[in-house]
């Protein structure tokens, strides 16, 4: 793996289910591997005051998001002895149901993939410059907040 | 100088603008240059907005000339 270059990380919309499988089968002729974890974004429909999330529109300071990204992948490559890492974050709008954040990391043993699955997830939720406008059944909105 | 500032999430909304070109006089903090902006907008935390300097969220640092500048509400990816 060539874990320096920088890798694109938005996608636009919702990632699709098969990019999923598609990722797997891509590291099948990676042997050295013993233990991939991922970990999926879903959007969920969210009550507030009696209306209803039906989607999600995210924006992101796309400059500095990529440069983020790529500072917790060498910070995860530091920590964790890690064979590869993937993540994917949608852009624009995702509906209810949908993935829009697609972590994935593999290496010869289940803890250290879990762990470092986990180290992504929590650094991208707490240091990524991404916005995320949830949208409610009656076209309303309201800014989501990472807890 | 000039500085370009960008907006986003619900500071762009309370802007009404994606970004500007900004005309800054004397020395100013990138903190004093955040409340400078945000004075006047209807947001109700302005303490959650962040601000970036060239990507940077330090925000004792002195703008310079032709810094690229970036309000950053709460942040809510994943």
């Amino acid at each position: 793996m060539d874990r320096k270059k920088p890798k694109k990380v938005f996608v636009q919309g919702a990632i699709p289910p098969e990019k999923i499988a598609n990722s797997v089968a891509n590291h099948q002729s990676k042997t050295n591997i013993g233990a991939h974890s991922i970990f999926l974004g879903q959007i969920r429909a969210d009550e507030v005051d009696g209306k209803t999330v039906i989607a999600i529109d995210y924006t992101a300071y796309e400059e500095m998001a990529e440069k983020v990204f790529h500072e917790i992948r060498e910070a995860a490559f530091a920590k964790f002895d890690i064979t590869c890492a993937h993540i994917y974050h949608s852009l624009g709008k995702v509906n209810v149901g949908e993935l829009c954040l697609f972590v994935f990391t593999s290496s010869a043993h289940r803890k250290i993939a879990i762990e470092a699955t986990n180290f992504f997830v929590e650094e991208i939720k707490a240091k990524v410059p991404v916005f995320g406008k949830e949208i409610f059944e009656d076209e309303t909105h309201q800014w989501k907040v990472n807890k | 100088m000039k500085v370009t500032v960008k907006y986003f999430g619900l500071v762009a909304e309370a802007t009404e603008k994606s970004e500007e070109v900004m005309e800054l006089k004397g020395e100013l903090t990138a903190i004093a240059l955040k409340e400078q902006c945000l004075k006047g907008l209807t947001i109700t935390d302005k303490d959650s907005v962040q601000i970036a300097v060239n990507q940077n969220l330090d925000d004792s640092i002195t703008i310079k000339d032709g810094d690229e500048i970036a309000l950053l509400p709460p942040f809510a990816g994943g």
